[in-house]
């Protein structure tokens, strides 16, 4: 009868169990639910320079070709994206560099796009005058400033800039560096070293990617990429600054922060973590420059009297994007009236770099951090405590073994003596 | 009469071990993952939502692509970008990353390229493979190269001392490591793909640590939910060999001592006639 109960009621509880484990991710699914996603901006930077009417692109001008890539392009952005053209180049055909430098212009305004009136604008486009690249990604950074949503620039062009001492990738650097989330993508139309070298450094400089065409349909597909990119929903770091003691130590919550570290610098923020949390940050140090190989990242969580609790270093030499580390550090549970404890974070870096880089601003820091609820430690460091593998089997069963004959044996001896069992 | 009952008795430990013998086998990672709670789930795209397979890449861990197990992510990139996926894999999995650049025809290369595939976990915290080649050069005319990760076992628990792989989000990094300055930014063409095989058996320890995914990035977890951490073969070994020992003990006792005797319906003489006729 029992036994009987005890089978119906073990798929009763199968079921719940089954029940309970689908219901914990809804639940914890539900609460990150999606946001209405601000407008994202793009500003298509083009080259309209005297070299553009170059013949090598599949047989056309490059000019030509871009214009078949922007009418393409226009066609298929995607719903909600703000687009701007702007022009570097295109006006001034003279020799004064001073002029020609100064030839930028912003041929359609960032905003709801209105395709004919785009494409008009685009086809008007004749390859004239100087390549200001520097001057153009300031006026670009300007025109996209403002607004919530993702920002992106997509440069095409076919050489250098042709306007000293203003270093464009200097320039992408420092616009990054105003913490606008700027990224700037850039394309080389049949580029030469020099021009491959600067767009890339650009490219780097801002976490964009740096691609060279060769052919108007890849130029196409490219730059239609580029711009579904901006769509990407994702966290937009707050900007913080960290201190160079724990003391005067931003205090933080769980989030996603930016900031800026200049090379072997060490910086400290403070995160409270309350009694049954576990505190979780991660740390992320992008080389946005030219940097000496061999280069590494530390990331200490410490107490406010300096006892190290937890420790993640990474390092790593040769071509990277970014360097990362993380720690986790789990607070037991405790009376609800304890106080919660300041950790604080500490991220230092190695990089370095030849002389010639310049060390301002310094490199972007990204830190995630996250406060959960997880238990600090297991009872046993087997599940349950439990066993596994055939030599537990053969202990038990060789156990079992021996209890059963000296019982039987005890029995027996009573029996032979003459006594019930 | 009593033969019989003793074999019936090695009959039944037999089967008990036979029993045993399924988990045992189906947690060894290279066992078949079917009896596994959370394992078959997470290994199949989901049925539902977004089981298309992603056609982009992330540029950096913010905006890595969101892919499931055993779905064939692809990215058309140029190289030199730094692609990025994330995927989620859970307690007992032995996670396998593999991912290929494919070269278009008819693309003139000017010297060899290495390329490299990097696994992350939800830390940000670069993560070893145990075998596989994760870094290859491409030789100038090569149509493609292929790279593979395997990771460690996933556990559910580690101290936070370690570096020990953990339940959540891993994030794949492929990038080209060294190239003819020349090559920079020629398009290529990426593909990866995460499977995992293996239970929470041999590795199967107490305590769970809640899935490494950050709150501040997108939701990633198996299109089945996290595996609960209440199930372990562990359960079935335990149980079994209490089962065994049970067995066992009746076995020997029966053995040790001797024949069952009927209250009253056996005199003394019977009793020492039946005893010396067990002997044999």
């Amino acid at each position: 009868m029992i036994i009987h109960k005890l089978l119906t009621a073990a798929p009763v509880c199968g079921l719940l169990a089954v029940l309970a484990c689908a219901a914990l991710p809804a639940t914890a699914s539900a609460d990150d639910g999606p946001s209405p996603a601000p407008a994202p901006k793009v500003e298509l930077v083009l080259d309209v320079s005297g070299s553009m009417r170059a013949r090598d692109i599949d047989g056309e001008s490059r000019m030509s070709a871009a214009k078949q890539a922007f009418d393409d392009v226009l066609d298929s952005v995607p719903q909600g994206v703000q687009l701007g053209i702007r022009t570097l180049g295109a006006d001034y055909p003279g020799n004064d560099r001073k002029t020609g430098c100064k030839d930028t212009r912003q041929l359609y305004p960032i905003g709801p796009l209105d395709r004919t009136e785009a494409k008009t604008a685009v086809a008007t486009l004749q390859p004239t005058g100087w390549t200001p690249i520097g001057p153009a990604l300031l006026a670009a950074a300007d025109d996209i400033k403002g607004g919530d949503g993702t920002r992106r620039l997509v440069l095409i062009t076919d050489g250098e800039d042709t306007c000293p001492p203003l270093n464009p990738c200097d320039v992408a650097r420092d616009i990054a560096a105003k913490g606008i989330h700027l990224v700037i993508d850039t394309l080389g139309l049949i580029p030469d070293s020099t021009t491959r070298n600067q767009l890339s450094c650009i490219a780097e400089a801002t976490g964009g990617t740096y691609t060279t065409v060769q052919h108007r349909q890849q130029l196409t597909t490219k730059v239609k990429q580029l711009v579904d990119r901006s769509t990407d929903t994702t966290a937009t770091p707050v900007a913080t600054q960290g201190a160079a003691s724990c003391t005067q130590a931003p205090l933080l919550t769980a989030g996603l922060y930016t900031d800026r570290e200049t090379f072997s610098e060490n910086r400290y923020y403070r995160v409270a973590v309350k009694p049954g949390q576990e505190l979780r940050a991660s740390a992320t140090i992008a080389d946005d420059r030219a940097v000496n190989p061999g280069y590494g990242i530390l990331l200490r969580g410490v107490t406010l009297h300096g006892r190290e609790i937890v420790r993640d270093d990474e390092g790593g030499s040769g071509r990277t994007d970014a360097v990362s580390a993380g720690i986790r550090y789990p607070k037991p549970d405790a009376d609800d009236d304890t106080p919660a404890e300041t950790v604080c974070l500490q991220i230092s870096n190695s990089f370095s770099a030849p002389p010639s880089v310049k060390t301002t601003p310094g490199l972007p820091v990204e830190l995630a951090i996250d406060l959960v609820h997880a238990p600090d430690q297991p009872s046993d460091v087997a599940f349950l405590g439990l066993g596994r593998g055939w030599w537990l089997l053969g202990l038990l069963t060789v156990t079992g073994a021996v209890a059963g004959l000296l019982t039987g044996w005890a029995a027996r001896w009573r029996l032979n003596s003459g006594r019930n069992v | 009469m009593r033969t019989p009952r003793l074999l019936a008795a090695a009959l039944l430990a037999g089967a008990a071990l036979t029993v045993l013998g399924g988990p045992a086998s189906a947690d060894d990672p290279t066992g078949s993952p079917a009896d596994s709670t959370g394992a078959t789930a997470t290994a199949t795209p989901s049925a539902g939502g977004s089981d298309a397979a992603p056609t982009e890449a992330g540029t950096n861990f913010r905006t890595a692509a969101v892919i499931d197990q055993g779905v064939q992510a692809t990215a058309s990139a140029s190289a030199g970008d730094y692609l990025y996926w994330v995927f989620p894999a859970d307690t007992g999995q032995n996670v396998t990353v593999s991912a290929a650049v494919t070269f278009p025809a008819g693309e003139v290369r000017h010297g060899a390229s290495t390329w490299q595939v990097d696994v992350y976990d939800g830390l940000r915290r670069r993560q070893a493979c145990r075998y596989g080649a994760q870094t290859r050069t491409a030789a100038p005319d090569a149509a493609s190269v292929a790279l593979v990760c395997h990771l460690r076992a996933v556990r559910s628990w580690a101290e936070p001392w370690s570096n020990d792989p953990l339940r959540g989000a891993y994030y794949v990094r492929l990038t080209v490591l060294d190239l003819p300055q020349t090559d920079l930014g020629l398009p290529v063409q990426t593909s990866v793909r995460a499977t995992s095989d293996g239970t929470a058996g041999r590795q199967a320890v107490d305590g769970s640590a809640a899935p490494l995914v950050t709150g501040s990035g997108p939701s990633v977890a198996p299109s089945g939910g996290w595996a609960g951490t209440w199930w372990s073969p562990r359960w079935l070994w335990t149980g079994g060999g209490g089962l065994l020992a049970v067995l066992a003990a009746l076995a020997a006792h029966r053995l040790a001592r001797g024949p069952v005797r009927l209250r009253g319906a056996t005199r003394p003489r019977e009793r020492l006639r039946e005893q010396s006729g067990y002997a044999d």
